[in-house]
């Protein structure tokens, strides 16, 4: 399945309005602002959860993408740095393997704003595929 | 005098309620005191991570456990400040079962002028048997000093 179909099927990535694009074979998700994205009113900024989840879902992509993985890829263990405060605007996030086991996978993406050379959040995270 | 923490964290408590992400879950604060704080939310549609099983997104326990994690520490303050996560780190145990609540519940173990330390978990109904657990760390944002 292409990328974009999958996280189409993803009912929460629905919530979140995030979608896969493919340019130049690099895929990146797109996350446009939505007013129930937010986590502190006075900011305003993104919540937390949302950063995570996109980056979780960021990671899932890819290797579902990369992997042939039978059926989704499932998380072991994620850690979220959180680098800069993520704005009421359009977010993009995007994954990389950085090793990949028979079973077991290490994930690292990044999620960015206006500039890709300042993230604002940064995931490490071991995934299980399922051969 | 004693009851005026307590009642600016009723207010917060009244208006993290409110906070957009989680009222976009369905979720709800359960309790918040410098004990712990707790949240729920009910299995929905709308979080399912995996439509051929119909297991909840991990970034919905995620997003709990940040945002439970973050109510912990605001139990523990004294008067109301922003703060801001630094790192989240989460353990997926178990996949959430299909049709279940989830609860999160979290500890703030320590809290420093400029840092708090948290502990948390979700699950269904057994506290010892956890979907997911995290560690967290959160900043302090203390308003700019004024020059004197």
């Amino acid at each position: 399945m292409n990328p974009a179909d999958l996280l189409h099927a993803i009912p929460y990535c629905r919530h979140l309005g995030a979608r896969g694009e493919v340019k130049d074979g690099v895929l990146t998700l797109v996350m446009p602002f939505a007013p129930h994205l937010i986590g502190n009113m006075t900011i305003p900024a993104l919540h937390g959860g949302v950063i995570a989840s996109l980056l979780e879902t960021a990671a899932i992509a890819q290797l579902a993408w990369e992997t042939s993985s039978a059926g989704l890829p499932k998380p072991v263990d994620i850690a979220i740095d959180y680098l800069r405060t993520a704005r009421a605007v359009e977010s993009f996030a995007r994954g990389r393997i950085a090793k990949q086991g028979r079973r077991v996978v290490h994930v690292r993406a990044e999620m960015w704003q206006d500039d890709e050379s300042k993230p604002v959040a940064a995931l490490r995270g071991n995934f299980l595929i399922a051969s | 005098m004693s009851d005026a923490p307590q009642n600016w964290l009723d207010q917060a408590a009244h208006l993290m309620q409110q906070t957009p992400y989680l009222a976009g879950l369905k979720g709800e604060l359960l309790e918040v005191s410098a004990e712990r704080a707790r949240t729920r939310v009910p299995y929905g549609a709308h979080l399912i991570g995996d439509p051929d099983t119909g297991v909840v997104h991990g970034g919905v326990v995620s997003g709990l456990l940040d945002h439970t994690s973050g109510m912990a520490v605001m139990g523990k303050l004294r008067a109301p400040m922003p703060i801001a996560t630094l790192d989240l780190r989460i353990d997926y145990m178990k996949p959430a079962t299909p049709g279940e609540a989830i609860i999160a519940e979290a500890r703030c173990l320590k809290i420093t002028h400029e840092i708090a330390f948290v502990r948390g978990a979700a699950f269904h109904g057994d506290a010892d048997d956890p979907i997911a657990i995290c560690t967290a760390t959160f900043m302090l944002i203390h308003p700019a000093r004024s020059v004197r």
